[in-house]
C-alpha cells in the first residue's frame, strides 16, 4: 500500500488563559492511499484539530507532516491544498453575495465534474440552489450539504471530513453514505472522516481512537463495535459517552 | 459628439456600447448632447433651470429611459434638476449614472437633484451608477439627492451603485410611501484612497400597509471614510427593514447610525447594522480550495458588493 499522508510525533500546543494548553501529543499516524479512516473520540479530545493541522489551518508545534513522502509542515493552507488535500468544515461558512455554483466552480477548478451532479450527490435538487447566495437563507443541513459537495468535487490526495453528519436529516443521511462509498469506489482519495455515528464507522479501513490529545487506539471498525455494544450491554441509559470524556462522564461497566 | 473616454464611461454607468433603444438623454459637460423620445417617454427640457422632465404615460410597459451624464471637462461644478413623472400603472426601468473623468487639477462636481412622481399602481425600477476615473489631481465629486414619492399600490425598487473612482460623496435620499406602496433600496457603494462617502436614506412609512426594504452593503478600504444615517419613520401600520453592511480594511472609518422612529403601534421597523472585518472562516474555506489570501480577499468583496 502506497502511504499518501504521514505524521511524526506532530504536537499542538495554544496558548489559553491559563498558560499553555496541549491539544495534540506525539501524534504518530499513517494514512494509505484508498482507504477510509475514521476518528473518533471524545468531545475536546483533538480530533478537529488533527484535521485542521493537516489542512494547515492550524499550525503544529513540533514534528513533522509528510505528503507523499515531502515535508509539509511549513506549508500554507493554499499550497496545501494546490497538493490534493481538502477539508469540508464541521460549521461551514456562510458568504453574502457568493452563489452555490460559484463556490462549487472555485472547488473544482480545472476538474470536468458537473456541478448538477456534485449537488446530487449530496440530494440537492441543482436548479433549486445552483443561484442562490450561501448566506443565512440556508438551513445547517442544506449549508452542510453543499460544504460536503464542495470536497466532492476536487480532485483529491485527502479529503478531511469533520462531522460531516452533523445537521443532515437521516434521508440524506443514507446518501451520504453512499456517497462516500461511490467517492471511494470512484477515486483513489484517502478518506478521513470525524465521527461518531455507527453507520460511518461502519465505511472505516480503521478506526483511529484519539483521547485527551493522543491516539488510544488504531482498530478495525468491528473490533471498535464489538468492544462498545460489550459496554452497551451493560448500560441503562444507552448513552454513548466514553470514559475518559471532556466532561468526566464516566461510566464503569 | 461621443469621444472614446466617452464612450467608456458610458459602458461603466450605463452598460451602454452605443446610443441606447429607446427613450433616452446623454448629458456630457453642463449639456444635453442627444436625446430620443418614444410615443410614451417624453423628454422636456426645463425653462426655468438646468434640467429635464421625463414624461411617461400611464400604462406603459416594458420600456426603459437612460439618462447618462458624463463629466470631462476640469473645474466643472454641474447643477442638474431632474423630474420625473411615473403614469399610472406603468412598468418601467430608469438608468441613470455619472461618469466623471478628470485628468486635471482642478475639480470636477455634479450634483445631480432627482425628483420622482411614482403615480398608483406604477412599478418604476431605477439604477443608478457612479463611477469616476482619469489620473489628474483634482477631486471627483457626486453629490446626488434623490426624492420619490410613491402613491397608493406604487412600487420604486432603487438600485445605487458606487463602483469606484469618487472622491467625495453625499448621497442624500427622501421617499414617502402611500398607501400600499412599496420601496426596495440595494445600495453598493466602495471607497478607498482616502475617499469619502455619505449616504442619508430617509423613508416616511405614511399609508396603511405601505413597506420599505433597505440594503446597504459597503467596502472601506485603504484611509477611506464612509457615514450611513438611514431612517426609517412609521406614520401608520407598516413594514420597514433596513440592512446596513459594512466590510472594514486597513485604516478606514465607518460610521453606521441607524434610527427608526413609530408614530404608530402597528409599525414595524428592524434596523441592523454590522461593521466588521472579512470573517476569518469565508477566507480560510477559500483558501481550502486553493486560492491565496488575496485572491480569497477579491473574490469575497466581488461577492459582497456584486
Amino acid at each position: 500500500m502506497i502511504n499518501v499522508l504521514k505524521m511524526n510525533n506532530v504536537n499542538v500546543t495554544l496558548n489559553g488563559n491559563d498558560g499553555k494548553i496541549e491539544i495534540l501529543k506525539n501524534i504518530d499516524l499513517t494514512f494509505e492511499e484508498n482507504k477510509i479512516y475514521v476518528i473518533t473520540g471524545p468531545n475536546g479530545s483533538g480530533k478537529s484539530t488533527l484535521a485542521k493541522a493537516i489542512m494547515g489551518i492550524t499550525p503544529i508545534s513540533s514534528g513533522q507532516i509528510l505528503l507523499d513522502g515531502n515535508d509539509i509542515s511549513d506549508k500554507s493552507i493554499t499550497e496545501r491544498a494546490k497538493l490534493g488535500i481538502g477539508y469540508a468544515f464541521q460549521t461551514p461558512a456562510r458568504f453574502k453575495g457568493l452563489k452555490v455554483k460559484e463556490m462549487l466552480d472555485l472547488a473544482k477548478g480545472r476538474n470536468d465534474t458537473e456541478s448538477c451532479q456534485l449537488l446530487y450527490d449530496v440530494g440537492l435538487c441543482s436548479q433549486d440552489y445552483l443561484d442562490r447566495d450561501i448566506d443565512s437563507t440556508f438551513s445547517g443541513g442544506e449549508l452542510k450539504r453543499i460544504e460536503i459537495a464542495s470536497i466532492l468535487g476536487r480532485d483529491l490526495k485527502m479529503a478531511l471530513f469533520d462531522e460531516p453528519e452533523a445537521g443532515i436529516d437521516l434521508w440524506s443521511f443514507q446518501r451520504l453514505i453512499e456517497t462516500f462509498e461511490k467517492m471511494h469506489q470512484r477515486y483513489k482519495t484517502t478518506i478521513v472522516i470525524i465521527s461518531h455515528q455507527e453507520r460511518i464507522l461502519r465505511l472505516a479501513d480503521e478506526v483511529i481512537l484519539l483521547n485527551d490529545g493522543t491516539v488510544s487506539e488504531i482498530t478495525s471498525h468491528e473490533k471498535f463495535l464489538e468492544k462498545i455494544s460489550r459496554l452497551n450491554s451493560g448500560c441503562d441509559c444507552k448513552n454513548d459517552c466514553i470514559k475518559g470524556g471532556a466532561f468526566n462522564a464516566d461510566c464503569d461497566r | 459628439m461621443l469621444t472614446a473616454i466617452d464612450k467608456d464611461l458610458l459602458e461603466k454607468i450605463a452598460d451602454l456600447h452605443e446610443v441606447p433603444h429607446g427613450a433616452y438623454n446623454i448629458r456630457k459637460d453642463g449639456k444635453g448632447i442627444s436625446r430620443n423620445t418614444t410615443a410614451n417617454i417624453d423628454i422636456i427640457t426645463k425653462q426655468d433651470k438646468p434640467g429635464i422632465d421625463i414624461i411617461i404615460k400611464p400604462g406603459t410597459k416594458g420600456e426603459s429611459v437612460h439618462i447618462p451624464v458624463i463629466l470631462s471637462k476640469e473645474g466643472l461644478c454641474d447643477v442638474v434638476y431632474n423630474t420625473f413623472e411615473i403614469g399610472e400603472d406603468s412598468d418601467v426601468v430608469i438608468v441613470a449614472g455619472c461618469g466623471i473623468h478628470n485628468s486635471g487639477s482642478a475639480d470636477e462636481q455634479h450634483d445631480g437633484i432627482h425628483e420622482f412622481f411614482v403615480r398608483k399602481g406604477a412599478h418604476m425600477k431605477y439604477v443608478e451608477k457612479h463611477y469616476g476615473e482619469g489620473d489628474g489631481t483634482g477631486q471627483r465629486i457626486l453629490n446626488p439627492k434623490t426624492i420619490i414619492e410613491v402613491e397608493e399600490g406604487g412600487v420604486a425598487e432603487l438600485e445605487m451603485i458606487q463602483i469606484k473612482g469618487v472622491d467625495q460623496t453625499v448621497r442624500d435620499t427622501d421617499v414617502i410611501l402611500h398607501k400600499n406602496a412599496r420601496l426596495i433600496v440595494s445600495e453598493r457603494l466602495h471607497t478607498y484612497l482616502d475617499q469619502n462617502a455619505e449616504s442619508n436614506i430617509n423613508v416616511k412609512l405614511m399609508g396603511e400597509d405601505s413597506s420599505a426594504q433597505v440594503i446597504s452593503r459597503s467596502v472601506a478600504q485603504d484611509d477611506s471614510k464612509q457615514v450611513f444615517h438611514m431612517n426609517l419613520l412609521g406614520y401608520n401600520k407598516c413594514a420597514g427593514h433596513i440592512q446596513c453592511d459594512s466590510i472594514i480594511m486597513d485604516n478606514a472609518k465607518v460610521s453606521s447610525i441607524p434610527e427608526i422612529s413609530a408614530f404608530d403601534s402597528e409599525a414595524q421597523l428592524i434596523h441592523e447594522a454590522a461593521i466588521g472585518k472579512i470573517a476569518s472562516d469565508q477566507l480560510i474555506k477559500l483558501m481550502t480550495l486553493g486560492l491565496s489570501e488575496k485572491e480569497a480577499e477579491a473574490i469575497i468583496l466581488k461577492g459582497f458588493l456584486g
